[in-house]
C-alpha cells in the first residue's frame, strides 16, 4: 500500500521537529548559561550608575579661616544613544549655545581620538561646570530631551582672592590620569596644581553610585532595591594648611605692581606662612566655564602670572648669600671669628667693594657691610687651605666639600619630602660642571670667584632662601618648608654640615645689619631682627633687590626671603617689605600705615596686570 | 444529548490540556511582560494582561461552542469558507487602514481582526476538501498544480497585505504536502534554495584577490559541484565517472589559478565554467549510456547557477530595505545595534541575562523596563527567558514538542483523508510559528514578525489558533460518532 509507505513519512516530521527543538534548547543554553556577555549587556541596559560626586574637601589656614569652599555646578550628560526626537534649537536655546557649539560638541564627543572612553551607551560629559543660572530654563524641560542629564557637581569658591599659586587650580583629567588612576573617568576633576595637586587624593574624597532602574526610553523607573546597593560618596578631607590668611593678603597686596615674590616660614616646624608670588591672578579666574579662556589669557601674559616664583623661579642670591658662605667657610677653617682680610673699597681685586667701611675688615663688619673683598678672600682660603696639590686634587676636594655643605641649607635641590609640587633645583654648580668647562686643573678660586658673593652660577628659590634662613636661625638644622598643618612633616629634620658653634657670630653680624647696616632703617621698635640685604646683578635690567632674614634674634618666629625682580637696591625695596611682613606677623598689625601705603602703591615694574 | 456525551468522552483531553498550559503560562508572561512597577493586578482591564484574560475566556468560549458544532459542517462548508476567506482578503487591501505599513486589519465597530488569521483556516479546510476527494491521491507534479495555487492565492493576497511573516506561514503546508504524497525532493530543493542563498550573499563581499571575483559565488559553485559527486557516487552509483570529472574540475582549477599570474580572471566565471563543463560532462555520459538518470543533476546544476546570479538580484531588488537589513544582521554581515539589530539583540540580552533558574517572576529588568520591543506579542519569549531562566524555557519548548507530537498522533489515527490533511495543516503551522518566532528571539532566524502560538498577547492570533485547534480537536472527536 502507498498509504503505509507515505505513513513512514511522518517520521521525517518527527524527526524535523525534534531537531528544531533541541537546537533552540542548546542554543539556550548557549545564550543562558555559558555566553556571559548578555549578563552585562542587560546591567549596562537597565542599570542607570549615577555617579554621585562627593563634595571636595575644604582648606583652612592655620588659624582655622575658611580659603576654600564649594558652591553648587551642573554638568549635562548625555546618553547618545538614547537622544531621539530631539528638538535642537529648543534645546540650545534653553542652554543659551549656539547650534554650531552643539554639533561641534557631538562630533567631539563621537571622536574616540579626543573621547577615547566613547559609548553610545553610557553617559558622556556635554557640558560642564554650569552655574544654577545656567541651568535655570532647561531644569523645567528636561524631560523633552531624552538621553539628557544633569549630574551635580560642586566648584570651588574662594573666601579670599589670593594664594592663586599655593592653592592651585581644579582642571579636567587628562588622558594619561584617566589610564592610570581608575578612580577617574572621562569629564573628572581632578586637582591639575598647588595643594589642589598634591592633596588630590585626601580632598577628592570618594564617589558614590546611585543605582537607578531605567527603561529603554531612558526613563527612570525608581531607585533599584530602593537604594540598597546605593553607594553614599564620601566627602573629601579638610586640609588645614599653614599659611596664615592675614600675612599672605599682606604679602600680596605689598607686590602689588612688582614682579616678585615672598617666602615666610616658622623655622621651627618648617612651615610657610605665607608664599606669595607676583604676577598672580585671582584664583576664581581658573573654576568653572571661564577657566579655559582665562587660563590661554594667563598663558599668553609676558609676565608669567601662572609661574609661581616663590619656588619656580631662579635667581643669583647676591650678598644673602654671604651667610652661608661664612657659616660653612669657617665649619672648614677658611676663617675664623677674628680673621680680618684687608679692603680696598672699589679699589679692591678681583672683586671690588659696594660699601665704605674701616679696613681691615672682621666677620662681623663683613657682614654688616655686606664687603664682598672680605667673603672672596674667605671663599679663597677656604678651598686653598691645603694647597691646589696634585693635578689640582687638594682644590676640587675642598670644592666639593663647600658645595655638599652649601647644599646642606636645601640648595641646589628639591624638596623632595614636601608637598610642594612646582619647585625648581636652583643650581650649586658641581665639580664636573667646571671640569667640563675648565678642564679638571683649569680653574682656581680665582676661576669661580664670583661664587663667594652668591653671583655667578649660584642659583637659589625665594623658598630656598626662606628655608637657608630658617637654618641659620635654628643654628644648624631645617625642617623641609610644607604646607600643610600636620605632624608628620614636622618631623622631617635635615642638619646641615655646620656645627652649631659657627652660628652665633654670623647671627650677631645679621643682627648688626638690621640695626647699623643696609636695613637699618625699618627697624621694628621693640624686636630685634637678622637679616642681610642682596642687590643683584643680572642680564634683565636693573638689579633684583633681596632681603633675606629672621626674627626675633633668638627663638625665632619667622624666617623670611623677598626678592623683587629689577628694582635695585636690597635695602630700598625688600628690606622694608620684610620688615612689614615680620610686624605683621609677629605682632598681627601694622604700627606703620604709611609705609605700607608707599609700598602698596609704588611699582616697579608697567608690565604687571591686576588680576 | 448523546452528543454531549459522546464529546465528552472522545475529546482528546490531553491536547486541551496541554493548550490550556500553554495560554496560562502565556496570559502570565504577558503579564510579566507588560507589568510596570507600579501595577498591580494581573486582571486589570487597562493592562494588556487584563485584557489578555478577556481574549482567553472569549478563546474558550469560542472552543466550547466549536465543539457542539456538527464536524460535517466543515466537509460541506470547506469551499466556501475558502472562498469568504479570499474575499474577505482582498476586501482588506481595499478597506484597510494603514497600521505601520500593513494593510490587514479589518475594523467592525470596537472588533478588529486580521483576515489572514481565518484564512489559514479557510485553506486548511479547502485543501482537507481538495485531498479528501475520491481516489485523490498526489502521484505525479501536475496533481500538485492545483493545491500550489490555493495555497498561492492567499499567500499572495497577504503579501499585497504587507504581511510578509503570516503569508511565509503558508509555505508551512509543503509539510502537510511531503506527508501525502508529494516528492521529497520539494524539500531537499528549498533547503538547498536556501543554503545557496545564505552562502552567495554571506560571502558577496568577500573578493578574491583583488577583483578577481567573489567567495560567495565561488562556494556557490562549488556546493552544486559536491551535490554534483555525491548524486553520482551515492544514487547514480557511477562512481568511475565521477572521478573523471574530478580531474576535469580540478584541472580547470589548476589552469585558472596558472593563467591568473598573466592574465586578469574572474574566478567567478571559472567557477560557473566548471559547472558548465560538468554539465557537458553528464549529457554526454547520459547520451552514451542512456541511463536517464543525468536529466535531473544537470537541470539542478543549470537551475542553481541561475539561482545564484539571481540571489544577489533578489537580495538587492525584490527585498525591502528593512527586510534586507535584517538577513544581513542575522548573517553577521552587519552589527546595527541600534537599528534592525537593537531588536535581535536586546532580545538575546534579555533571555542571556536570565541564567539557569531566571530572575524570578517580576524580576526580569530587561523585559520590565522595556528594552525588548514587541515584548508581548512577537518577543514574548524573551519574558520566559529571562525570568524563568534556561529551565522555564526548555519547558516551554519541551510542552510545545509534546504538543506537536500529539498533534501527529491525532493526525495519524484519522482514517478519513479529510481529517488527516487537517491536522497536518494545523500541526505544519503551528510548527511554523514556534520555528520562526523562538528562533528570531534566539537570533538564529530573521526577524519576521510573527506570533507564538498562544503566547503572544492579542485577540486576533489568539482566536486564529484557537479556532484551528478545536476545529481538529472536534474532527477527532467524530471518529468515535462514526463508530457507533
Amino acid at each position: 500500500m502507498v498509504n503505509d509507505v507515505l505513513q513512514n513519512r511522518r517520521y521525517v516530521l518527527v524527526l524535523l521537529i525534534t531537531t528544531v527543538i533541541i537546537t533552540y534548547v542548546l542554543r539556550l543554553f548557549y545564550i543562558q548559561v555559558i555566553d556571559p556577555r548578555y549578563k552585562e549587556g542587560a546591567d549596562s541596559n537597565a542599570f542607570l550608575k549615577k555617579t554621585q560626586f562627593p563634595p571636595r574637601g575644604l582648606i583652612y589656614d592655620r588659624n582655622h579661616k575658611l580659603l576654600v569652599y564649594n558652591k553648587p555646578a551642573y554638568d549635562i550628560a548625555i546618553i547618545l544613544r538614547e537622544v531621539h526626537e530631539l528638538d535642537t534649537l529648543a534645546f540650545c536655546r534653553a542652554l543659551d549655545i549656539n547650534k554650531q557649539f552643539f554639533i561641534k560638541r557631538i562630533a567631539d564627543i563621537k571622536d574616540r581620538k579626543k573621547n577615547p572612553g566613547y559609548s553610545s551607551y553610557t553617559p558622556q560629559l556635554f557640558m560642564s561646570q554650569l552655574s544654577i543660572n545656567d541651568i535655570a530654563t532647561i531644569q523645567q524641560s528636561m524631560y523633552k530631551y531624552p538621553g539628557f542629564y544633569i549630574q551635580n557637581r560642586t566648584l570651588r569658591e574662594y573666601a579670599y582672592p589670593m594664594a592663586a599659586h599655593v592653592l592651585g587650580s581644579i582642571g579636567e583629567v587628562s588622558r594619561r590620569k584617566i589610564e592610570n588612576d581608575d578612580y577617574y573617568k572621562q569629564g573628572d576633576y581632578a586637582g591639575r596644581d598647588g595643594i589642589e595637586y598634591t592633596y588630590e587624593e585626601e580632598l577628592r574624597g570618594e564617589k558614590g553610585v546611585e543605582i537607578l532602574l531605567r527603561d529603554a526610553k531612558g526613563r527612570i523607573k525608581g531607585k533599584y532595591e530602593n537604594g540598597k546597593e546605593d553607594i553614599a560618596p564620601k566627602a573629601g578631607r579638610n586640609l588645614t594648611l599653614t599659611l596664615d590668611a592675614d600675612l599672605q593678603l599682606l604679602a600680596e597686596k605689598l607686590l602689588t605692581g612688582k614682579i616678585g615674590s615672598i617666602v615666610a616660614i616658622e623655622p621651627a616646624t618648617g612651615e610657610i606662612l605665607a608664599m606669595a608670588s607676583n604676577p598672580t591672578f585671582n584664583p576664581s579666574l581658573l573654576v568653572g566655564r571661564q577657566r579655559s579662556k582665562n587660563y590661554a589669557e594667563l598663558v599668553k601674559d609676558p609676565t608669567k602670572p601662572l609661574m609661581n616664583r616663590a619656588t619656580q623661579a631662579q635667581y643669583s642670591p647676591g650678598s644673602s648669600f654671604k651667610t652661608i658662605q661664612a657659616l660653612v667657610c669657617q665649619q672648614f677653617g677658611g676663617i675664623n671669628q677674628d680673621t680680618r682680610f684687608l679692603c680696598n673699597g672699589t679699589g679692591s681685586s678681583p672683586i671690588k667693594c659696594t660699601h665704605s667701611h674701616g679696613s681691615p675688615v672682621s666677620l662681623l663688619m663683613a657682614i654688616e657691610q655686606s664687603c664682598n673683598p672680605y667673603f672672596w678672600n674667605t671663599f679663597r682660603s677656604t678651598l686653598e687651605r691645603d694647597g691646589y696639590g696634585e693635578k689640582n686634587r687638594n682644590f676640587i676636594e675642598n670644592y666639593n666639600k663647600w658645595e655638599e655643605s652649601i647644599e646642606s641649607f636645601g640648595f641646589g635641590h628639591k624638596f623632595t619630602d614636601g608637598d610642594i609640587y612646582e619647585q625648581s633645583r636652583g643650581n650649586i654648580p658641581k665639580e664636573k660642571y667646571f671640569n667640563k668647562y675648565y678642564g679638571a686643573t683649569g680653574w682656581r678660586a680665582l676661576t669661580i670667584r664670583s661664587l663667594s658673593i652668591g653671583q655667578g652660577e649660584v642659583l637659589v628659590t625665594p623658598l630656598q632662601l626662606a628655608n637657608g634662613m630658617a637654618a641659620i636661625a635654628n643654628q644648624g638644622y631645617y625642617i623641609t618648608p610644607h604646607l600643610n598643618r600636620c605632624d608628620s612633616l614636622r618631623k622631617k629634620i635635615h642638619r646641615t654640615n655646620v656645627d652649631k658653634q659657627y652660628f652665633p657670630i654670623v647671627n650677631e653680624g645679621m643682627w648688626r645689619v638690621c640695626e647699623f647696616g643696609t636695613g637699618r632703617h625699618y627697624k621694628i621698635p621693640g624686636l630685634e631682627m637678622c637679616g642681610k640685604t642682596g642687590t643683584v646683578q643680572n642680564n634683565h635690567g636693573k638689579d633684583h633687590s633681596i632681603f633675606v632674614g629672621f626674627a626675633p634674634r633668638n627663638n625665632a618666629k619667622i624666617a623670611i626671603a623677598v626678592i623683587i625682580e629689577n628694582a635695585g637696591f636690597g635695602a630700598t625695596w625688600a628690606a622694608p617689605i620684610s620688615s612689614l611682613m615680620v610686624e605683621q606677623y609677629m605682632f598681627k598689625k601694622i604700627a606703620r600705615p604709611e609705609l605700607q601705603e608707599r609700598l602698596t602703591g609704588s611699582s616697579t615694574n608697567i608690565d604687571v596686570k591686576e588680576r | 444529548m448523546s452528543r454531549n456525551v459522546s464529546i465528552k468522552y472522545a475529546l482528546d483531553w490531553t491536547t486541551v490540556a496541554y493548550f490550556v498550559v500553554l495560554v496560562l503560562m502565556g496570559w502570565i508572561s504577558i503579564y510579566g511582560a507588560s507589568y510596570d512597577f507600579d501595577q498591580a493586578s494581573i486582571i486589570d482591564f487597562d493592562h494588556r494582561a487584563g485584557k489578555q484574560f478577556i481574549w482567553i475566556l472569549t478563546a474558550f468560549g469560542i472552543g466550547g461552542i466549536l465543539l457542539l458544532v456538527d464536524y460535517k459542517v466543515y466537509s460541506v462548508f470547506a469551499y466556501f469558507i475558502y472562498a469568504f476567506a479570499i474575499m474577505l482578503l482582498i476586501v482588506t487591501i481595499f478597506v484597510a487602514h494603514d497600521i505601520k505599513g500593513s494593510r490587514s486589519w479589518l475594523v467592525i465597530g470596537p472588533i478588529s481582526f486580521q483576515p489572514a488569521e481565518l484564512a489559514k483556516m479557510a485553506t486548511a479546510l479547502a485543501l482537507s476538501k481538495f485531498m479528501s476527494s475520491y481516489n485523490y491521491k498526489i502521484k505525479g507534479w501536475s496533481d500538485l498544480i492545483p493545491l500550489g495555487l490555493m495555497i498561492f492565492l492567499p499567500f499572495a493576497l497577504i503579501i499585497l497585505q504587507n504581511e510578509t511573516g503570516t503569508a511565509l506561514v503558508f509555505i508551512a503546508l509543503l509539510l502537510m504536502l511531503y506527508r501525502e504524497g508529494m516528492n521529497g525532493i520539494v524539500l531537499l530543493l528549498g533547503f538547498f534554495a536556501i543554503l545557496l542563498f545564505i552562502v552567495v550573499i554571506r560571502f558577496s563581499s568577500f573578493p578574491i584577490q583583488t577583483d578577481r571575483g567573489t567567495l560567495g559565488m565561488v562556494l556557490g559553485m562549488g556546493i552544486i559541484l559536491v551535490v554534483q559527486f555525491v548524486y553520482s557516487i551515492f544514487i547514480a552509483k557511477t562512481s568511475k565517472e565521477s572521478t573523471l570529472l574530478f580531474y576535469i574540475v580540478a584541472g580547470i582549477a589548476a589552469v585558472s589559478i596558472l593563467l591568473n599570474f598573466f592574465f586578469k580572471l574572474s574566478y567567478n566565471y571559472v567557477a560557473i565554467f566548471a559547472v558548465m563543463v560538468s554539465c557537458v560532462f553528464w549529457f554526454v555520459i547520459e547520451l552514451m549510456n542512456r541511463f536517464k538518470k543525468y536529466w535531473f543533476i544537470i537541470l539542478f546544476s543549470i537551475g542553481s547557477v541561475l539561482f545564484c546570479f539571481s540571489a544577489d538580484y533578489l537580495f538587492e531588488k525584490v527585498l525591502e530595505p528593512h527586510q534586507r537589513v535584517r538577513i544581513k544582521v542575522l548573517l553577521n554581515m552587519e552589527e546595527d545595534l541600534t537599528g534592525a539589530g537593537y531588536n535581535v539583540n536586546q532580545s538575546k540580552i534579555a533571555i542571556g541575562s536570565g541564567g539557569f533558574l531566571g530572575k524570578g517572576f517580576l524580576n526580569g529588568t530587561q523585559t520590565k523596563l522595556k528594552y525588548v520591543p514587541e515584548q508581548d506579542t512577537d518577543f514574548i519569549f524573551c519574558t520566559v527567558g529571562e525570568e524563568h531562566g534556561f529551565w522555564g524555557s526548555s519547558l516551554v519548548l519541551l510542552i510545545y514538542w509534546l504538543f506537536l507530537m500529539r498533534l501527529i498522533t491525532i493526525a495519524e489515527r484519522q482514517r478519513e483523508a479529510f481529517n488527516r490533511v487537517f491536522a497536518y495543516c494545523v500541526a505544519s503551522i503551528f510548527f511554523f510559528h514556534l520555528t520562526i518566532n523562538v528562533g528570531m528571539v534566539l537570533g538564529i532566524m530573521p526577524v519576521i514578525g510573527i506570533p507564538l502560538p498562544f503566547f503572544s498577547y492579542g485577540g486576533s492570533s489568539l482566536w486564529g489558533f484557537t479556532i484551528l485547534l478545536f476545529i481538529l480537536l472536534r474532527l477527532d472527536a467524530s471518529r468515535l460518532e462514526r463508530m457507533r
